[in-house]
């Protein structure tokens, strides 16, 4: 999808007023994907969309991971430029304990409900959104049922025999 | 002239005693029958079931056929709710709330798998089969139900609607079943 | 005098403007699907609204972190159900993605054939309800009709009519018998009849016209911004179509139009939905016309179920049989993302694999639930009965908002 060149001139933008936020940049299988330290994450994302050498003006998606084996929970942006079909993918890396975020909201209204879907699933706090409340769960949910730690089934069910499920 | 009359198919009439100008029979056939022809469905259609039923009310299969060609949306004017689709907690309130509104007598038709016993989604967040929080009447199993499953349902609907008792819903068992779910 | 005049004069009282609130529940008529909107109303006018959903939400993506890789696609025909189709060879193309595998030709064409049946019986669906919602009844009786004869069609290549569970991960599993094929001539001679004469009723139809028109608007920055795809951007102004912008399943090969419009209001999302299905139909003729011979799936012994008489005279085909159907097949480690143009847009699907025999992560980027977020912007200032006419003309599928 993109180049080395575009590659580059893309770490090159970022590196104009965010010197030293990029902890790794690499191609992986067809999306550039870069790991970015959290806590300027929607500044850098603010200035892809200004720059006039990047625009990347629509959000593709948004969403959080878990890894339970590094108690971390990953948020993963990505971005497209319509105009010359360029793709990349930001991942940034939150404590699973209190893993709270700067909200997307200001540059982009799709994030509004992509990042209650994050909360509801993960609990993944957005500082600074409108409206952080659960948006596909009972409202008075208290675990955050996407972990990993959390069964998938309804634990409240007595006439299931788990010896004929194979569980 | 070839007369027509052989090529209708009349319908079976109740037992009773026939003369010139009369037809005696019993208060409940006659009831059974009106009823059973004339069956006012609610249709309470959340996913993939509901555009089944879609299909089912086209000109294809034609529901309308069977007497239920006013699709009454809202509860007090309807006799037969028809929950087509999965059932999330979320929904599990509302879905009550529609069952107690309607008048008796009602008829519950849960049609597809996710509404019979929660379907391929055993998770957190679906209901386990409506039968936990409603009584249902007859169940159509299916991922979807065909069309001629659903409408066969709805025939075994209007098998219970003609043989109902007049007193089944002011008697002692029937008023147990609704305690059980916790319906006044 | 002044203060004598202070004394008689009127004391002008600051009413606060009363509003009702109008719930717009989720079992409603005229919504087509189960969500809920609470509209602050001004006598007709609406001010604002509050959407709820979630009122289907059956954990699509906890439940396939809990399934092998060919279980999912059940799971995944049930997201936009109207267009299952699209759905499960999206979801079988991303795990091609991931393990690297060339699909054949022949495979490529069939499933472009397929995707546009899918699309166009999508896009009846949807008009079908325009019509419906603004009291037009009779051209959704006349579409569903025809969508009888695409289910036909399913069901000679699939066994299903609505949730499809098409093809297996590297192709499809039998070719399409002659009777199929028939099916698929039967109706490209018979729907353009019937779509033509659904079109004259509506579209220079004068109450329909002012009915839509300027209902339900929205600028393309607006569209961008919230992250439009599909038809719902498409009418706004912007061209973006995943199936020419990043080609997949040789749709390079095929020459169509994408239709665009202008304002992004109901009337334009209706005639880009129609010229959308006169363009599917051009494409299923060119890759009927064009159809390579060749083999009907890619060689994948690990996904693919070997043919009954080896399983009965082969071992390794017998222990490839038994991987398969009990799910133990490991996949290579690796995060791939896939999308292609479903009936509402690009649908994603975001796969994380750490090497094992169900997915790590799963996420499906859903179109619904990323456009619906527009909708209060899109009603405010508007009529009850035109906000109605914008929920049904946006398309929003109840399982794909949900998942």
């Amino acid at each position: 999808m993109m180049d080395a060149a575009a590659q580059e001139k893309l770490i090159s933008v970022i590196n104009e007023k965010f010197e030293g936020e990029i902890i790794e940049a690499a191609m992986d299988k067809d999306f550039f994907t870069l790991i970015v330290k959290k806590e300027r994450i929607v500044d850098i994302i603010s200035h892809l969309y200004n720059h006039e050498d990047t625009k990347f003006q629509y959000l593709t998606t948004l969403f959080a991971v878990h890894y339970p084996d590094q108690n971390q929970i990953a948020m993963v942006y990505q971005l497209h430029n319509l105009s010359t079909n360029q793709r990349i993918r930001l991942k940034i890396f939150l404590s699973a304990d209190n893993p709270t975020t700067p909200t997307l909201t200001t540059v982009f209204s799709a994030a509004n409900w992509m990042e209650r879907e994050a909360y509801d699933f993960y609990g993944v706090i957005s500082q600074g959104h409108p409206n952080l409340i659960r948006i596909l769960n009972v409202e008075d949910m208290l675990i955050f049922p996407m972990r990993k730690e959390y069964p998938l089934e309804d634990q409240t069910r007595e006439d299931k025999n788990d010896l004929m499920f194979g569980r | 002239m070839e007369t027509v009359t052989n090529k209708i198919n009349v319908g079976e009439k109740p037992e009773g005693h026939e003369g010139h100008g009369f037809f005696a029979t019993r208060l409940d056939k006659v009831v059974g029958l009106a009823r059973k022809n004339s069956i006012w469905p609610l249709p309470f259609a959340t996913s993939c079931c509901g555009i089944e039923f879609m299909a089912t009310m086209g000109a294809h299969y034609d529901l309308a056929r069977f007497g239920s060609e006013r699709l009454s949306f809202s509860p007090r004017q309807a006799d037969l709710l028809m929950v087509m689709g999965t059932i999330a907690k979320k929904m599990g309130p509302v879905l009550r709330q529609v069952y107690e509104q309607m008048a008796e007598p009602r008829w519950v038709l849960s049609v597809g798998a996710c509404a019979s016993s929660g379907g391929i989604f055993d998770t957190y967040s679906v209901l386990q089969g409506i039968d936990r929080i409603i009584p249902v009447d007859v169940y159509v199993p299916g991922c979807p139900p065909r069309p001629e499953q659903i409408i066969d349902g709805v025939m075994k609907i209007q098998y219970l609607v003609e043989n109902e008792s007049l007193r089944r819903r002011d008697s002692a068992e029937y008023k147990a079943m609704l305690n059980k779910y916790g319906i006044e | 005098m002044m203060e004598a005049s202070a004394d008689i004069a009127p004391k002008v009282v600051k009413e606060e403007k009363q509003y009702s609130y109008l719930n717009l529940g989720p079992t409603h008529p005229a919504t087509h699907g189960i969500f809920q909107n609470v509209l602050k109303m001004d006598g007709e006018v609406i001010v604002d609204a509050t959407p709820t959903i979630g009122y289907i939400h059956r954990a699509f993506e906890k439940l396939a972190e809990h399934r092998p890789y060919n279980q999912i696609t059940p799971i995944t025909d049930r997201m936009n159900y109207c267009s299952s189709p699209i759905n499960n060879i999206g979801w079988h193309m991303t795990v091609e993605k991931l393990l690297g595998v060339e699909i054949p030709k022949r495979v490529q064409y069939l499933r472009v054939i397929i995707m546009e049946l899918a699309r166009i019986t999508d896009h009846l669906v949807c008009n079908a309800v325009i019509g419906v919602d603004t009291g037009a009844l009779t051209g959704f009786v006349y579409l569903f009709q025809q969508r009888e004869l695409v289910y036909e069609i399913y069901e000679e290549i699939c066994g299903a009519r609505l949730t499809t569970n098409i093809g297996r991960i590297g192709g499809f599993e039998r070719d399409f018998s002659p009777k199929a094929w028939e099916k698929i001539n039967k109706f490209l001679k018979e729907f353009p009849v019937v779509l033509k004469e659904f079109e004259d009723l509506l579209k220079r139809n004068r109450i329909f016209m002012d009915r839509t028109i300027g209902c339900g608007g929205i600028s393309a920055e607006r569209a961008l911004n919230y992250s439009f795809s599909g038809v719902n951007l498409r009418a706004a102004g912007v061209d973006y179509d995943v199936r020419a912008m990043n080609p997949y399943s040789s749709y390079e090969d095929f020459d169509f139009i994408i239709p665009v419009g202008t304002n992004g209001d109901v009337y334009d999302r209706f005639m880009v939905r129609q010229e959308e299905m006169w363009q599917s139909m051009s494409i299923i003729k060119q890759a009927m016309k064009k159809l390579p011979e060749g083999p009907f799936h890619a060689k994948v012994p690990e996904f693919y179920l070997p043919p009954k008489e080896e399983v009965y005279n082969n071992m390794e085909a017998l222990i490839y049989h038994f991987k398969i159907v009990m799910g133990e097949t490991d996949v290579p480690k690796g995060e791939v993302y896939h999308c292609v143009e479903g009936g509402n847009g690009e649908l994603g699907f975001y796969l994380i694999s750490d090497g094992g025999r169900q997915p790590f992560r799963l996420h499906l980027r859903r179109p619904c639930f990323i456009f619906y977020q527009a909708y209060p912007e899109m009603i405010k200032g508007s009529m009850l009965s035109d906000a109605i006419l914008t929920m049904s003309s946006m398309n929003v599928i109840a399982g794909e908002l949900d998942a």
